[in-house]
């Protein structure tokens, strides 16, 4: 199966194709700039690939939880793309597609993803790897205060391989986490999402216009008007 | 040649399909819609822009899908496809920008980055009376204010502009004051309609000096203050209504003779009689009124889109993205949203 996948939603911005059995990917960190960069490292891959966007099964792209505005940058591409060539789409959690990462590059079978929601948050859940080699969330993902994530672990296995830009932020969570220096894996990558996102896509994949945000945090701090809340 | 327009600097989702009748089909619109958020953002009293982008990002696609289905079209009979990369809210202009650029991307099409303000300008173009080169433009919108001479598409010398509140924004804040739901403008120029003339009496900001430049902030002060003290007066329900609507008959005198005087100026110096009015504000049928009679003494004439091309909407842009794209103006596979963006930094076609 051939699949191309994207992801704007934090300072990195990547995307991956696998087309006949051959893989390409491409990575940048890119902040505030992923309107420029982002078709641009689509049409290369797809270029590398020898491949037209009509010849893929689906497009795979990052879901969230992440930058607000830089998810919606990569879903605005997903939609347009998927649209104009009747492709359908699945997204995947930037979470799962670090946890994933730290598989590919580490060989680590057990990850807690921490990453910095601002408003002294963090966005974060649990993973374990499936006998298909898939990192799965044995948690919801949370957006959560950081002096409450060692208790929603509590049932976890503790302490697990750590990724993430969460850890740096906040240092008292550092006894959670198995790798004692700060985190390798920051933010996810297009080519984790295309190894999470192939495996049974068809069952999980919607329409252009069905590709939506993951917000996690889904209450805005805006005020209603008096007697409107 | 016909295009796509892709519109959502703000609280609307507008798309439009324009075709420029050398073809098979008659010049004009093929098909428009438009979603308005305006329910979203009313408990909040003004647009939220994180929600304003969430929305955009949910009914863009449908809304293409509904205009290629009303016009009996598909992709392959389109030339380009053109979205609004400015000025605006940044996050929802990258949702229009992202959607536009990929999909003219995938369709194999130029795209093309339009001018939210150039938009309006353009609009009284998709009316059947349109005005020839030169003529002065006023943009009275939500957010902007301005008086420019046109002499051809992209050929704008600002003449003036609001140096505070633009004239949308002082109908919708004075509309907030009197208990309307945002964006309160229309309402208030309907309640204006029962309102009695020399009740009230609100100052014309800035008229009784030379040059071209507006200020709404002190008239939207004097209005403020005028409700305030009306308020704590004891009045039965019909007197409230009618106290309410004298007072927004007086604001909406106010502005309208405002710019009114503003366009007679800036007609005189340009020595032209043609006027164009666009943006929100332009469908206000005072406002309208008044210009004619200016315009007519002249021995001219005021040109202005319908209601619903006053406000945003897809049409202005895609009828802007296809100027532009004939005279072979594209993108490149970057996409940028520019929330501010003046309007006479364009360049010539
Ligand atoms: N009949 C009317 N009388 C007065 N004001 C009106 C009328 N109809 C609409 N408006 C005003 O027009 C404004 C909306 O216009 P428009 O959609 O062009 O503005 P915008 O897109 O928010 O701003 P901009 O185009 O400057 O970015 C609102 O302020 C609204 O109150
Ligand atoms: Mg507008």
């Amino acid at each position: 199966m051939n699949f191309l996948a994207i992801d704007a939603s934090t300072e990195a911005c990547s995307v991956a194709i696998t087309f006949n059995e051959s893989q390409f990917n491409e990575y940048e960190l890119c902040p505030q700039s992923h309107s420029l960069r982002l078709l641009p490292m689509v049409d290369s891959v797809l270029k590398q690939a020898n491949c037209k966007l009509a010849e893929l099964d689906g497009i795979i792209f990052g879901q969230g939880p992440g930058s607000f505005t830089g998810v919606r940058i990569g879903i605005g591409v997903t939609q347009g793309l998927a649209f104009s060539a009747q492709l359908r789409a699945r997204g995947v959690s930037t979470l799962q597609a670090m946890a994933q990462q730290a598989y590919i590059e580490k060989g680590e079978r057990s990850v807690i993803a921490v990453i910095d929601a601002r408003m002294s948050e963090v966005y974060t859940c649990y993973f374990e790897l499936d006998e298909q080699g898939v990192m799965q969330a044995k948690t919801a993902e949370a957006v959560l205060k950081p002096e409450l994530v060692a208790q929603y672990y509590n049932d976890m296995a503790i302490p697990a391989y750590g990724v993430g830009t969460g850890w740096d932020a906040y240092k008292d969570l550092a006894a959670l986490k198995s790798n004692p220096d700060s985190p390798e894996i920051l933010f996810p990558t297009a080519e984790a999402m295309l190894a999470i996102g192939q495996i049974d896509f068809s069952q999980h994949s919607v329409d252009a216009e069905n590709a939506q945000p993951k917000y996690v945090r889904d209450t805005v701090s805006w005020k209603k008007l008096p007697g409107r809340e | 040649m016909r295009i796509l327009g892709i519109e959502t600097s703000c609280d609307e989702t507008g798309i439009a399909i324009y075709d420029d009748g050398q073809g098979d089909l008659p010049e004009g619109i093929v098909a428009h819609r438009l979603y308005s958020q305006i329910a979203v953002h009313a408990d909040y009293g003004g647009v939220v822009p994180e929600l304003a982008s969430r929305d955009h990002v949910r009914k863009t696609i449908p809304l293409i899908k509904e205009v290629l289905a009303e016009a009996n079209l598909t992709p392959a009979d389109l030339d380009g496809v053109a979205y609004t990369a400015g000025p605006g809210l940044v996050g929802a202009l990258l949702v229009g920008c992202s959607i536009g650029r990929s999909l003219a991307y995938g369709w194999d099409l130029p795209a093309v980055p339009v001018h939210h303000m150039e938009g309006h300008l353009l609009a009284p173009m998709l009316e059947d009376n349109v005005p020839d080169f030169p003529f002065v433009a006023l943009l009275v919108s939500g957010g902007h204010t301005m008086l420019v001479r046109v002499d051809g598409i992209g050929k704008y010398e600002l003449l003036g502009e609001s140096v505070d509140d633009a004239a949308g924004e002082a109908f919708d804040k004075t509309a907030k004051l009197l208990g309307l739901d945002y964006p309160g403008g229309p309402v208030l120029a309907k309640m204006a309609e029962s309102g009695r003339k020399g009740r009230y009496k609100f100052p014309r900001p800035m008229t009784d000096r030379p040059g071209l430049d507006f200020s709404f902030s002190g008239l939207k002060t004097s209005a403020a203050n005028t409700i305030r003290k009306e308020e704590n007066a004891d009045l039965n329900p019909e007197s409230k209504a009618q106290m309410q609507a004298d007072i927004a008959y007086a604001f909406q005198e106010a502005v309208v003779d405002t710019l009114a005087i503003k366009c007679k100026r800036a007609l005189k110096q340009c020595e032209l009689n043609r006027l164009v009015i666009a943006g929100g504000v332009s469908a206000n049928t005072a406002l309208r009124a008044k210009l004619a009679e200016i315009t007519k003494k002249l021995g001219g004439e005021v040109f202005y889109p319908r209601p619903e091309f006053c406000t945003d909407n897809g049409a202005m842009i895609a009828y802007a993205g296809l100027q532009r794209l004939k005279a072979g103006v594209y993108a490149d596979l970057t996409f940028k949203a520019t929330p501010r963006w003046p309007l006479d930094t364009l360049p010539p076609v």
